[in-house]
């Protein structure tokens, strides 16, 4: 079962820079792990610490940088993350939700999402929220202005409640929404058109047989 | 009624099911299985009691964490190793082919998948990865998934999608000399932005497109993901059916002619509407070279590193200045004098027998310059590797003090040995030039075969039409 989303009532930390690689939100070096848990140590590496970052190597024993924004005092305990453009681009590593959501972001607000990032995202528990650039311009100068920024999401509602008490709409394919809403396997519903998976097999091994071993 | 586009034919012929709201239940005709994203979903499978339903579609290759050096000892790294064990384990728990590190058929995924005839036209092809929109070169609909999409794929061999926009990317005219496939991709990214095809599927068309090899139009849709689509394609003509034909898994006798008749309809009817359409003119297209940590920052060889006072908004000038930083670069500096200090030829988008060969043609007779630390050149597979051999390219790329490896993805990412150390600059023909992608503080210039083979030999970028 995948963790569901319902809810959320979270403190924010704007990362304020545009495409933003999977490779930056976790590093090649971890992708070695067999293992789907245990990333978010690693999420940012090369922008959290200073050192240089291996597999095994003991949180407790690294050198945070102190110039980057989830080190800041005031953004510990974070779950929703404020980014810019094409959040998410380049390798289809899931590996960069893992990390995310074991660090502990449950939610990613951008005016744009990468498409597998996006997608990879809702299979691990995690909402991306696309508002408006400009929107989203604003909720960063609201958060860095305001320390203890924390913006309410309901995904069932489809909004994002600013402290002051704004309500934001926000998009969602339906058929997404209600799997995370409930937290639902999606092999499970699919084993569900069994009968058509295979009806469509008997058909395509007759017009195109080369395409079955 | 319009015409259909290549991607709507190509997705009706793999509809299984709808829904109400349009997503779509679509088949998938072949996976790829890599060893870096399939551990969790095999593992997923097992835990949830599952098995593979259709192993024949499968196939697996270890290719990220391989070394390129001597393989005879394994893999020196025991993380890397575990991960290339556990992909041999799980493939010979679940029956599915593999082509092992010892195997003359292993390499890149990208790379062997239409070499041995394992991607065709007219297919759905995936891979836990995100250049599989390289496949799409054949007329097929390739695009990269996740580990939970790669166990979803074992277990039922289909996808749950929502049809793409259609972005179609016209380029027209004659290259010029010594301008490739990776010049034209890196210009589209130029021209419309790395996320500029974010929520499309591409076909690229045009008459330069039609004049380019197959191996030219992989690497064109290789780098279809850098500019933000899933999914890059071309349209089925002779060039993809010559080229398919004779490969091991391709068909053969009778199911050949009728996969040939199919194939010959698959491109987009001269009356199909895209939602939306680039035109570049090839004439216009000068050898690129990128200046920054995205594949958007990318400018001609004869070009400079820009200013970001001349940015086009706030956001992107903190993108040039943090680009800047990283890269080390001042604004103005001329492409032409920047150094380099390693040279990278390999990858899903140029390691395959012709990128091999324009860059040896530039390299013979030639030496690397002193201030090249390392030029390594990396055979996208095995049978790349041994037809390079056979034709002394080998000889000439030791010659001019190149390293020839082993196949595998190597330096684009640095999952093996072969990285970059803090600060130093690499003239690469892989895909990304993203911070710390090929080692951590490392820089990356993406360029063509011929414009790494020149730069290693010059010692700095240098237009190779003038070489």
């Amino acid at each position: 079962m995948m963790r569901a989303f319902t809810t959320l009532d979270g403190l924010v930390a704007p990362l304020d820079r545009a495409n933003v690689d999977t490779d930056a939100i976790i590093p090649k070096q971890f992708l070695k792990s067999i293992k789907r848990a245990g990333f978010g140590p690693n999420l940012f590496d090369e922008w959290r610490y200073l050192d240089h970052g291996e597999p095994g190597m003991d949180p407790a024993t690294r050198q945070p940088n102190p110039d980057f924004v989830l080190n800041f005092p005031r953004y510990q305990g974070t779950s929703v993350l404020l980014a810019r453009d094409n959040f998410g681009c380049g390798s289809s590593r899931e590996h960069a939700p893992w990390a995310l959501e074991d660090y502990g972001i449950r939610a990613v607000i951008a005016p744009s999402f990468a498409d597998i990032f996006y997608n990879n995202c809702f299979k691990n528990g995690i909402l991306p929220i696309v508002l408006d650039a400009v929107v989203v311009d604003r909720l960063f100068q609201e958060c860095e202005a305001s320390e203890g920024y924390r913006l309410g999401i309901d995904l069932d509602k489809q909004t994002v409640t600013t402290p002051g008490g704004e309500i934001l709409k926000f998009e969602v394919d339906g058929g997404r929404k209600h799997r995370l809403l409930n937290g639902l396997d999606d092999i499970g519903l699919t084993l569900l058109q069994g009968d058509k998976i295979k009806a469509y097999e008997e058909r395509r091994k007759q017009e195109a047989p080369w395409l079955f071993a | 009624m319009s015409g259909q586009t290549l991607f709507q034919k190509l997705w009706d012929a793999h509809v299984v099911h709808v829904e109400p709201d349009g997503t779509t239940l679509l088949y998938i005709d072949r996976h790829l299985v890599h060893e870096v994203t399939s551990p969790q979903a095999f593992e997923g499978l097992k835990l949830a009691g599952r098995t593979p339903r259709r192993t024949d579609a499968a196939i697996a290759v270890p290719d990220h964490n391989v070394p390129t050096t001597d393989r005879s000892q394994g893999i020196a790294d025991p993380v890397s190793r575990l991960q290339v064990e556990t992909l041999d384990a799980n493939c010979a728990e679940f029956g599915i082919t593999e082509f092992k590190m010892d195997d003359i058929r292993q390499g890149i995924v990208h790379v062997i998948g239409p070499e041995e005839g394992l991607t065709l036209p007219g297919m759905t092809v995936v891979c836990g990865d995100s250049h599989t929109s390289t496949h799409g070169a054949f007329g097929a609909l390739a695009f990269g998934i996740g580990t939970s999409e790669v166990e979803h794929v074992l277990a039922t061999q289909c996808l749950w999608q929502k049809p793409s926009k259609t972005l179609l990317v016209k380029v027209e005219g004659t290259l010029g000399r010594g301008v490739t496939a990776k010049d034209i991709a890196l210009a589209i990214i130029g021209e419309i932005g790395t996320a500029g095809g974010t929520g499309y599927a591409i076909e690229f068309g045009g008459s330069a497109i039609r004049a380019l090899t197959m191996e030219g139009r992989m690497t064109l849709c290789n780098m279809a993901i850098e500019a933000g689509a899933r999914a890059g394609m071309v349209a089925v003509d002779a060039t993809t059916i010559d080229y398919v034909k004779g490969r091991p898994y391709a068909p053969q006798g009778e199911a050949w002619d009728k996969a040939v008749a199919w194939w010959n309809t698959l491109h987009s009817d001269a009356d199909a509407q895209f939602d939306r359409v680039v035109e570049l003119d090839a004439t216009k297209i000068e050898p690129q070279v990128t200046w920054g940590t995205s594949p958007e920052m990318v400018t001609t060889v004869s070009g400079r590193v820009p200013n970001p006072t001349d940015a086009p908004n706030e956001v992107k000038a903190n993108d040039w200045l943090r680009a800047l930083d990283y890269m080390g670069l001042a604004a103005g500096t001329p492409i032409a004098e920047i150094p380099v200090d390693k040279v990278f030829i390999g990858s899903c988008t140029n390691s395959r027998i012709e990128d091999l060969r324009e860059a040896a043609a530039v390299a013979k007779d030639r030496k690397i310059a002193s201030g090249v630390k390392l030029a390594l050149v990396v055979p996208g597979s095995g049978l790349v590797k041994r037809q390079a051999e056979q034709e002394g390219l080998d000889k000439v790329f030791i010659e001019a003090g190149f390293e020839w490896r082993e196949p595998g993805c190597s330096m684009c990412l640095a999952m093996n040995a072969d990285r970059l150390e803090p600060g130093e600059r690499c003239a690469s023909t892989s895909n990304r030039n993203f911070e710390g992608r090929q080692g951590q503080g490392g820089r990356t210039h993406l360029v063509s075969p011929a414009m790494a083979a020149a730069a290693a030999c010059a010692g700095h970028f240098v237009d190779v039409r003038h070489f």
